[in-house]
């Protein structure tokens, strides 16, 4: 909107001071959302008598990745001085099968609601729509007894599980939203070629849904793997997600505070939703909106 | 960020029909047919029996318990009342209660005005725009537990920023915030609009991209200056972007848990609790399920007092516009 802001300004000293301005104006912004970040690596990267002695904006003198390898596999959480490794193969471990199954579910219900239509499937879809929105401290307690009746508190089966379900309002959504713009000519065509439910799904939809299948697979990436709510409710010890880790090693009160180790963990629990959120942008922005402005 | 998908709208009656089974007059229906007919039922079948009893059985499942004298085990002895008026009558509740309004407040307030000026400056045809979005948008990618580890750590009163002052120069300052009952809260929204003000400036960016053109090609030429075309003009014809972006941040204020865990675990004492940390401790930590379930649902009446408006009238558009 270049044009249409100063098309007709008298002098163009003026317009180049303004451009000027907004130029710094943005830039300080952009230096105030990625402090933290930087304060975090330069942190992460100092010996703990440098912390001491410099500030938070001084870079480090010495560059060591000492507080890297130690945060991986010897900082103690809770009894447990094996870093924070296991807990971030758990993470992997959840976020996995949990993104699969319900992008999955999601995208064949999405299918079945919109391209083969029943009598109340809007109403089904209402219903089910109603899982985005509930805070979930109000589903914690009976969860936490399912999972203890059915053998799977404390486990990473049933942090998945826990995942799949609730994710799945979310994936619905989605997938439901993306076919309903999808001609149902398409399906009709199929039909009359003999092609069934499944070999339509397969063949056709699938496809055709590929860049919702993105969004779904990001959004809920994102979801479980910054999880903490659940993973903190429903586990303890040895089955934690990395996020819960984290909080752990960092609140621990024991011994003396590193604090370079604290944000190598907290980098190395952000770096993959960060991936992710670089090399799939586009399609980041696009989940965070579909499923915030819904839900 | 193009195309947020459309509400979800109820169907045209001349979209429904066509495929649908009932629909099918097929002659000789063969058994295959048949199940092929349902198929679609029996494939949503699965999750949605899931949501009934996930979500609806689990939300009375827990109304129930809230009726109840549960402690570190539920209990289904009927109990009344009892729980919501010791719920009303602890000041931790009303601490968590306060807090809520005042971070809320504040949360909704600051990423709407730092997400509009941001969108607005970012809309003037920048060089580097597409690299000042990822920057500014980054935050929302990461854990609450990421960036409240991060925060606290810059806040720390002895090592973080207010050293960092007294080195540059301020030898008087004191930035005690994390540690100050009085404050601890508003570190608590710095750190929160830090994370979200970007996703509202995604937001108003995209209604801003979507205002059409010539109208405000119009307004120049009439003469009127940036600064009244948008507040006259752009901003009054994205109006439902603001609603949409209030009831979001809204929601995630209700939400709010872990970065207040990461930041300050409530403290100091319980000032910065919120009510789902109030619900948390007292379900978990103290043994006190009955009262965690009140809260609960005092949580999830906030949110649908919130919601259900909003959606009905999203429906509602969505029906209109067929």
């Amino acid at each position: 909107m270049v044009e249409a802001a100063f098309p007709s300004s008298p002098s163009r000293l003026k317009s180049v001071l303004l451009r000027g301005l907004l130029y710094g104006v943005l830039i300080l912004f952009a230096l105030y959302y990625l402090a933290p970040l930087f304060v975090m690596v330069t942190t992460s990267v100092k010996s703990l008598s440098e912390i001491r002695e410099g500030t938070l904006i001084s870079l480090p003198r010495v560059v060591s990745l000492d507080a890297w390898s130690h945060a991986w596999d010897q900082a103690c959480i809770g009894v447990n001085c094996h870093g924070v490794r296991p807990f971030f193969w758990n993470s992997v471990l959840i976020a996995v099968p949990g993104v699969v199954i319900s992008t999955a579910l999601g995208a064949i219900n999405g299918y079945a609601l919109t391209k083969w239509r029943f009598k109340g499937a809007n109403v089904i879809f209402a219903m089910m729509l109603f899982g985005c929105f509930i805070p979930f401290q109000v589903i914690i307690l009976p969860m936490a007894r399912v999972l203890g009746i059915i053998g799977l508190s404390n486990s990473i089966p049933g942090l998945i599980l826990v995942h799949v379900v609730y994710g799945l309002a979310f994936t619905t959504l989605f997938f439901r939203n993306y076919f309903v713009g999808i001609p149902g000519e398409l399906v009709k065509a199929a039909t009359i070629d003999g092609a069934g439910f499944f070999t339509i799904f397969w063949r056709i939809m699938v496809p055709i849904a590929l860049p919702i299948i993105v969004v779904s697979v990001i959004w809920q990436f994102t979801q479980i793997w910054n999880d903490f709510l659940f993973g903190a409710s429903f586990t303890s010890g040895a089955s934690q997600p990395m996020t819960v880790a984290l909080n752990n090693l960092v609140n621990t009160t024991t011994g003396v505070k590193r604090y370079n180790v604290d944000m190598a963990a907290a980098i190395m629990t952000g770096l993959p939703t960060l991936i992710v959120y670089i090399f799939a942008g586009k399609y980041f922005v696009r989940g965070l909106t579909a499923g915030s402005v819904k839900g | 960020m193009t195309h947020p998908p459309s509400p979800p709208s109820p169907p045209s009656p001349s979209g429904v029909s066509a495929l649908s089974p009932r629909h099918g007059r097929i002659p000789r229906r063969t058994i295959g047919a048949r199940i092929q007919a349902h198929l679609s039922q029996l494939v949503v079948a699965p999750s949605f029996a899931v949501s009934l009893v996930f979500v609806y059985g689990f939300i009375l499942w827990t109304a129930y318990i809230s009726f109840t004298n549960s402690r570190m085990l539920p209990s289904y002895d009927w109990a009344g009342l009892r729980q919501y008026v010791r719920l009303w009558s602890m000041p931790r509740w009303y601490v968590s209660v306060e807090n809520l309004f005042v971070f809320g407040g504040l949360f909704i307030g600051g990423c709407l005005l730092i997400g509009i000026v941001l969108a607005i400056l970012l809309d003037q045809r920048i060089r580097a725009e597409g690299t000042l979005r990822t920057i500014f948008l980054y935050p929302m990618a990461l854990s609450f537990i990421v960036t409240g580890t991060t925060w606290k750590w810059i806040l720390n009163p002895g090592l973080g920023l207010e050293k960092t002052l007294h080195d540059i120069g301020f030898a008087g300052a004191s930035f005690d915030w994390l540690i100050n009952p009085k404050m601890a809260i508003y570190t608590v929204v710095i750190a929160g609009i830090w994370q979200s003000s970007g996703f509202v400036m995604a937001l108003f960016l995209a209604a801003l991209r979507g205002v059409d053109q010539d109208i405000i090609k119009a307004a120049h030429m009439d003469g009127a200056s940036m600064t009244r075309i948008y507040m006259g003009i752009i901003l009054p014809s994205i109006r439902p972007v603001f609603l949409s972006a209030i009831v979001i941040l809204a929601h995630l204020a209700v939400k709010s848990f872990d970065l207040v865990i990461a930041l300050t675990g409530g403290g100091p004492g319980y000032a910065t609790d919120l009510p789902a940390t109030f619900m948390y401790t007292m379900t978990f930590n103290r043994n006190e399920m009955g009262l965690g379930a009140a809260s609960a649902m005092m949580m999830l009446a906030t949110v649908m007092a919130i919601i259900v408006p909003y959606l009905y009238s999203e429906l509602r558009g969505g029906t209109k516009n067929g």
